[in-house]
């Protein structure tokens, strides 16, 4: 009995990741995309046209990290425009700097906005609330995963609790369907102030493939002020680990 | 008399609506009534669409003996006479005839449960809300209700859970869904861009990505007429038995997290993530989202990926059998998980489950094996996992045999395997059969998948239905936990693990 439970920790090994922010994914991960523009705009059109989420626009030529679903196809049709790398560090504390410009090298994380208090409230210990109106339980996985034995992201305090009454933000998931909206709205308010709000995957931060559907109902994000977005299909791990890190970091 | 039926099978192309035949609504019913107590039958879908002046119903039913799909239509005169029930006789009916009411109001004479399903937008009765889903109750002094949701205490999906319990043994356990309703299958005959139909369908249910979308892939490319290349096929297989791999262990992970048995749970934290980190490396994303294109891939196979896959899986497999081998003789583990939460059989049956949760109840539900499409049906020859308790310790030793079963399929798909270059790029444009009706079935890790889509005169998705093995199994869940202590719940819903988007779309 006890040699079988030795024989699995000795396989299991050393599981963490020491340094949280040294990774680096796969080559094949579809992260922060780098655009550029060409005289021929016929490739970056077709792109698109065919985006699921119109998260392209081609004059100027921009891409909206909040609606891309990181599919791919895009980078396929306008290879010479369009290219995702690796880089998984997505967070941004403003809506519109999720929006990718043309010689845009890197995420735009803005400090300057981030409220003082988070620091100093938060900066410790940080406990959150998940409510997933809608979302399509990989990005609730992936939010799982965050303090599971790999990621580990309790070490730096960070975790999630059960009831509103004692977290200390929200965290959103999913494009916000009608029959979660309530409930969602009642927990929000459940959680006592100050509180911080994340909005977590490109269904939440723009309603994805749902934002027009009429079973959808995103007036919660018209009410109350988001502290960080993060966009993917779903958020990495990784990337989730990196905003809510940036977010609680003392300003230099 | 008139065939009741068209016969096809699960590897045929579309077929013209205009072939299936339109019956009386009695006719089939008595057919029906008769026909459901064979148990080599089971409905993989059914329901109505709207037609000039009225709605027509379409019946799916498979015949897990012979491999026959069963198609079957009927054009209701609902309005002066209500229909009989099939779900007062046979009830697994009961989620199909319940969603048809809810939608249109067609009244289903005898249902034993006429209760909303998942509270949909384009429902018949507005006035029926989230809010005032008609739970059952019970009187008396010693009873008391137990409500937990729609927000759940852990990183999970929202659903209402009404607890009658005497003290602390669970009489009655109903469930309330639809708070994850997103109108995804309105939304996909909304547009005719296929890349974003494609989407949709890695959206239904974000754990069974690759199952989901392999179903849409398969009903295009029917309604295409295209036959997926034999390499395509083996890729697919290998992305959907990976699929299967990673949320099992996900769950035997999360099984052991709920009885507090540390050591299990890290240890599939663990080779969860190298798992998902495989598909990642070979698609680039952790769920397999973007792997699985229609009439083509994005992600052909490469020699170097097929190695990492390959020995991946054999250390995963190597490291998760002794986990498995010391899980069968942990006695606390044992006296938690055995004989606790039973469906049997016969119950199993009746409300049509399907699945692993069916066949670690001794049902044998496997679309694998019963109704096989591409690579199932030329290469593998599938024998499923089946156990007979039908308990929560029987629904984790199912999970635990296939995922060694799924990672040989995968070792010996991959084994000799040398990528031919002869796979395509993904086709969205590929002309559809008009007035025509395609399905597909998928074994995805739950439990039977089936999508199905209606087309217009111009080829266009007019209609498209999805079901999820989640539609069936909630209701199994809730009869596991009959007479359970109600601190067993949590172990009982991690051994189904059912979708709530899936069930909700």
């Amino acid at each position: 009995m006890l040699f079988g439970k030795v024989k699995i920790l000795r396989s299991h090994g050393w599981q963490y990741i020491p340094n949280l922010d040294g990774v680096t994914l796969t080559e094949e991960f579809r992260g922060f995309p780098l655009l550029s523009i060409t005289d021929d705009k016929s490739d970056v059109e077709r792109a698109a046209a065919i985006c699921p989420t119109q998260a392209i626009t081609v004059s100027p030529l921009t891409l909206d990290m909040g609606k891309c679903l990181f599919c791919g196809e895009c980078a396929k049709c306008a290879p010479k425009n369009i290219k995702f790398t690796n880089e998984h560090r997505l967070a941004a504390t403003r809506r519109e700097d999720l929006v990718v410009m043309a010689g845009q090298t890197k995420p735009c994380f803005n400090r300057d906005v981030v409220r003082p208090e988070i620091s100093k409230y938060f900066g410790k210990a940080l406990q959150l609330r998940e409510v997933s109106a809608g979302g399509d339980a990989s990005i609730e996985m992936e939010l799982g995963a965050t303090g599971n034995v790999n990621f580990d992201f309790g070490r730096y305090g960070v975790g999630f609790t059960a009831s509103p009454r004692h977290a200390d933000g929200l965290v959103l998931t999913g494009p916000i369907s009608k029959n979660m909206a309530e409930a969602l709205d009642i927990c929000y308010n459940s959680i006592a102030e100050p509180k911080i709000l994340v909005v977590c995957g490109s269904e939440a931060i723009s309603g994805g493939l749902y934002a027009d559907s009429p079973a959808v109902d995103r007036s919660f994000l018209e009410k109350y002020h988001v502290d960080l977005w993060l966009p993917g299909a779903p958020t990495h791990p990784l990337c989730f680990i990196d905003g809510i890190t940036k977010l609680r970091a003392k300003k230099r | 008399m008139m065939e009741l039926y068209l016969k096809t099978s699960n590897n045929a192309s579309a077929v013209k609506i205009a072939d299936i035949p339109v019956v009386e609504y009695t006719e089939l019913y008595n057919d029906l009534k008769e026909r459901m107590t064979d148990e080599n039958y089971h409905v993989a879908h059914y329901f109505a669409t709207e037609i000039e002046n009225g709605l027509k119903l379409y019946l799916i039913l498979l015949n897990d003996a012979t491999g026959e799909v069963l198609l079957s239509s009927v054009i209701p005169d609902y309005y002066t006479e209500g229909l009989a029930s099939l779900t007062a006789i046979h009830p697994q009916f009961h989620p199909f005839e319940r969603e048809m009411w809810e939608l249109y109001g067609i009244p289903f004479d005898g249902h034993p449960w006429l209760k909303p399903l998942r509270f949909s937008y384009d429902r018949r009765d507005k006035q029926s809300t989230m809010d005032s889903y008609p739970f059952y109750q019970m009187e008396g002094e010693e009873l008391h209700e137990v409500n937990v949701g729609p927000i759940h205490a852990g990183i999970i999906e929202p659903g209402a859970f009404r607890f009658i319990c005497n003290g602390e043994q669970v009489l009655h356990l109903e469930i309330a869904l639809g708070y994850q309703h997103r109108g995804v299958e309105s939304e996909m005959v909304k547009t005719d861009n296929r890349l974003r139909q494609t989407l949709i369908a890695e959206s239904i249910a974000g754990d069974s990505a690759v199952a989901h979308t392999t179903a849409y892939a398969e009903l295009t490319e029917r309604l295409a007429g295209y036959v997926a290349d034999k390499d395509l096929q083996r890729e697919r297989f290998v992305a959907l038995e990976l699929e299967r791999i990673a949320m099992h262990i996900a769950d035997t992970g999360a099984l052991a997290t709920d009885i507090a048995f540390q050591l299990y749970q890290v240890a599939c934290e663990a080779l969860r993530t190298v798992t998902i980190n495989t598909t990642q490396a070979w698609c680039g994303n952790r769920f397999g989202k973007s792997m699985i294109r229609p009439l083509g891939t994005n992600h052909p196979l490469t020699e170097s990926k097929i190695d990492t896959i390959r020995k991946n899986i054999s250390d995963v497999c190597r490291r998760y059998n002794e986990v498995r081998c010391d899980a069968l003789e942990a006695q606390t583990l044992l006296a938690r998980f055995e004989q606790c939460g039973l469906v049997p059989r016969e119950e199993m049956w009746r409300i049509g489950g399907v699945g692993m949760a069916a066949r670690s109840s001794g049902l044998l539900r496997d679309i694998r094996k019963t109704h096989p499409w591409g690579y199932y049906a030329d290469v593998v020859k599938h024998e499923p996992v089946t156990k007979s308790d039908g308990d929560v310790m029987s629904r984790l030793s199912t999970r635990m045999d296939e995922v060694l079963q799924s990672a040989i399929y995968i070792d010996e798909a991959l084994a000799d395997y040398k990528p031919s270059k002869k796979i395509t790029s993904p086709d969205y444009n590929a002309k559809f059969l008009p007035e025509a009706l395609s399905f597909s079935l998928v074994e995805g890790w739950r439990g039977e998948i089936c999508h199905v889509a209606l087309t217009d005169k111009e080829g266009r998705l007019a209609k498209y239905k999805i079901k999820d093995p989640s539609l069936h199994n909630w209701l199994a869940l809730a009869i596991a936990v009959r007479s359970e202590g109600i601190s067993d719940f949590p172990i009982n819903n991690k051994s189904f693990n059912l979708s709530y988007c899936g069930h909700d779309l």
